[in-house]
């Protein structure tokens, strides 16, 4: 007797897949990281595609050596790469990608259980990591071959930063933070093909702005504001990392709390601390606490709310 | 207007397109048919035919106190009793006929009656004598749902035409073509609930239905056409209601504890033609399509054809099929062999050439989070995976993982392809079997205490009888 196929229903299956998400997430990417190294030059170009490899080969080598099946093909080593060399400076030895995809991929991805099971943002941790392991070399910038304080740095210390420079680029900074235009095209991307909602990152960068108005010491400072919002990494933060669906809460009311959570605390870290990395330590923060944010946003079944159900 | 809906849900590409275009087709069956006594929820029917019986079209052949009625679709011999393959993959006892082709029929299918002239009685006892069932998959006994606990708190006769389930186009061939017999179907329900409203519900990707209806429809002072948004699972009951009346229904509740009842448009068909004609529930339209099959068609087939001969009724395959599935491709039923019967609960016969579930192994879930936003349940089915996955069954159940209607939403939508609705189908088997085991031996367990006092006070009585006895004696 000719048999067919069975199995439980859905029989049919959306065409989204996990590689396809992460393809998504890579190609957003690509015009802020385009511009930098238009900016930056070859080393940066190097940087990236070390940190990429470094992933890669990382998470290669620790499923051979315990004899997992690779999971290399899910696409999300590579951006883990991509997002780690995007917060790196462009002055940096080559080692450092090397060494925080490293870390980002084996300590804060594989060793808690591989994709899905990671408590932090893989690249923010190997970033976080080399920013305390490696601290000078790592807030080393230079712009055209001059070293330069970033746009933060250079706000903190009193001075004013033309927005034109922030908006295209044209400043100092990480790689892939530099150009606010280009990572706004990005994300845009992303909320077309609904890969990310606005959620998380409109609640992270309102509540920071609101934050800035009132601690930021320059009262309703237009200029002030946009440059606080443009620089530090914050957009790419907001759109690309606290948006990493692994670590940030999956229900909706979660998401909300999450973004105004880490518009608090980047706040805080970039003007009560000295952070200008305040939205790192914000991200990971937040991190730590999506599990509490989950247990008390949990979403009441249908018909279980509200006096028009039954009982 | 806007059209109404509900929270979260999908949508699948629909395939309608390859058979809305046909009209439903007369089948003729071939020359043994297949009656399965199990055909929906509940205990299996007896046979009241013996082998070598005579029967007629119509005739009733099975039946029981707890199970719908089964009838006879053609006339001829009753050849065997025995084990038959069903659709859902078990083996069950069926009677099997042979087909003599005179379709000779009961004397009883020749009556008329009209919608005024049927009491409330005669529709009750028609639709439970007729054996109807709800024909949108679930097989509810339909005479069941008409006995609600209380009949004058029913405001809502809700008439299911949102056909939510892509490929399917019976329900909107019926809508098109039998528009009158459901109008009529209405009214006879209406009758049993005069208080009510009847309000026919049907998913916007079929306008020329609501024109159609809404037509029908403008001298009935007392039934509504409505339109609701394109979205799966629309035509779930409780997401119907929903949409309909914006009452909300938990899963502990029927829905004629919030006023509704809700029927499918062939259920309601067939109410008609059960009371009006006499006629009992012995053929279905059925929706034969897929990208496998030649000519994707809509037929009334005769209840116990087989599906493989419905599947050559519509040019048979013109690819190879990979995946047979029986209903529609998001809550059907996938079957290894076509030599399974037509029953009851029959909606369509799907053919794939291409199966997507085999494309892809699951991989590690990423939480995105879209089975959380697609769940019409308004649940987390990540946390409810994760708990089945540790067979966790009481997190499982903390999760709300029992409100689940397995509707199959958060397992299309998922990127890493995991098996969400197939691990809640077993992990909700698994706790129904521990709760009845439960509140078994719970039962036993009062019956033993129970038995025990009852001894110890017969006991006691003893002693006191024989206590009074002896100082009797004393005396």
């Amino acid at each position: 007797m000719r048999m067919f196929n069975i199995s439980a229903a859905p029989h049919i299956r959306q065409s989204t897949t996990t590689a396809g998400i992460m393809r998504d997430v890579s190609l957003s990417l690509l015009p802020a990281l385009a511009i930098g190294i238009y900016y930056i030059g070859g080393r940066a170009f190097m940087i990236t595609v070390l940190a990429i490899a470094g992933a890669m080969l990382s998470e290669l080598i620790y499923e051979k050596i315990l004899h997992m099946p690779s999971t290399l093909h899910d696409g999300s080593a590579f951006v883990t790469g991509l997002l780690l060399a995007m917060n790196l400076p462009g002055t940096v030895p080559f080692y450092i990608p090397l060494v925080g995809s490293a870390f980002a991929i084996i300590v804060v991805k594989m060793l808690f259980g591989g994709l899905g099971h990671n408590f932090m943002n893989p690249a923010l941790g190997g970033r976080v990591f080399l920013l305390i392991s490696f601290a000078r070399i790592m807030t080393d910038f230079n712009f055209d071959g001059v070293t330069t304080a970033t746009p933060l740095a250079r706000l903190a210390a009193g001075e004013s930063v033309p927005l034109k420079e922030m908006i295209l680029g044209t400043g100092a900074g990480c790689i892939g933070e530099t150009c606010a235009l280009a990572l706004l095209a990005g994300a845009a991307y992303l909320l077309i093909r609904r890969v990310i909602t606005l959620r998380i990152p409109a609640t992270y960068i309102i509540t920071f702005a609101i934050f800035v108005l009132l601690f930021g010491g320059h009262g309703f400072d237009v200029e002030f504001l946009v440059a606080q919002l443009c620089g530090g990494g914050l957009i790419l933060g907001a759109f690309f990392m606290a948006t990493d669906y692994v670590t940030s809460p999956i229900t909706a009311k979660g998401q909300i709390i999450f973004g105004i959570l880490l518009g608090i605390l980047t706040g805080i870290f970039r003007f009560f601390g000295s952070a200008e990395e305040g939205v790192s330590y914000a991200i990971i923060f937040g991190n730590l606490l999506v599990p509490l944010i989950e247990r008390i946003t949990m979403p009441v079944p249908f018909g279980r709310e509200g006096k028009k159900n039954g009982k | 207007m806007r059209h109404r809906s509900f929270r979260g849900g999908v949508h699948p590409n629909d395939g309608k397109a390859m058979s809305a275009g046909s009209p439903i087709e007369d089948l003729l069956p071939g020359s043994e048919l297949v009656f399965p006594l199990s055909q929906h929820i509940g205990a299996p029917a007896t046979a009241l035919v013996a082998v070598g019986d005579r029967v007629l079209k119509g005739q009733l052949i099975a039946g029981g106190e707890r199970s719908v009625p089964i009838h006879a679709s053609v006339s001829g011999n009753v050849k065997a009793i025995e084990k038959h393959l069903t659709v859902n993959g078990r083996v069950g006892d069926a009677i099997i006929i042979e087909n003599d082709g005179a379709y000779e029929e009961v004397p009883e299918m020749a009556l008329r009656t009209t919608v005024e002239e049927a009491t409330v009685e005669e529709i009750m006892a028609a639709v439970q004598g007729a054996g109807i069932v709800g024909l949108g998959g679930a097989g509810f006994p339909a005479f069941i749902k008409f006995k609600p606990p209380q009949m004058d708190a029913i405001d809502h006769i809700i008439v299911n035409g949102a056909e939510c389930e892509p490929y399917l186009t019976s329900d909107y061939r019926l809508m098109l073509e039998k528009g009158p017999e459901l109008l009529e179907g209405l009214r006879l329900i209406l009758k049993m609930f005069p208080k009510a409203k009847g309000v026919i519900a049907i998913e916007d990707n079929k306008p020329d239905c609501i024109e159609k209806l809404t037509e029908l429809c403008k001298n009935e002072a007392n039934i509504e056409v409505m339109a609701l948004k394109t979205k799966y699972p629309q035509g779930g009951e409780r997401f119907l209601i929903h949409a309909v009346t914006g009452r909300d229904l938990n899963v502990d509740l029927l829905p004629a504890h919030l006023g509704c009842i809700v029927n499918n448009v062939a259920t309601v068909i067939a109410i008609y033609e059960a009371v009006c004609l006499h006629r009992p529930l012995i053929s279905k339209v059925v929706t034969v399509t897929g990208d496998a099959i030649r000519n994707p068609k809509n037929f009334r087939v005769p209840m116990g054809m087989s599906y493989d001969e419905i599947a050559k009724a519509a040019g048979g395959f013109d690819k190879e099929p990979e995946k047979l599935v029986s209903g529609g491709p998001m809550m059907g039923q996938a079957m290894f062999s076509l030599e399974v019967p037509v029953s009851k609960i029959t909606s369509a016969l799907l053919a794939l050439s291409h199966d997507e579930v085999a494309d892809f192994e699951p991989t590690a879930c990423i939480r995105c989070g879209r089975c959380v936003e697609a769940c019409p349940e308004n649940l987390v089915p990540v946390k409810m995976m994760d708990a089945c996955e540790h067979k966790d069954f009481h997190r499982y159940v903390d999760l709300n993982g029992m409100e689940c209607c397995e509707c199959g939403t958060c397992t299309y939508v998922c990127p890493a392809k995991r098996r969400l609705t197939q691990a809640f189908k077993d992990a909700r088997n698994f706790v129904r079997l521990e709760r009845r085991i439960e509140a078994e031996k719970k039962k036993a367990a009062e019956a033993k205490k129970a038995a025990d006092e009852r001894r110890a006070k017969d006991e006691q009585k003893n002693l006191e009888a024989k206590a009074e006895k002896e100082k009797g004696g004393n005396a």
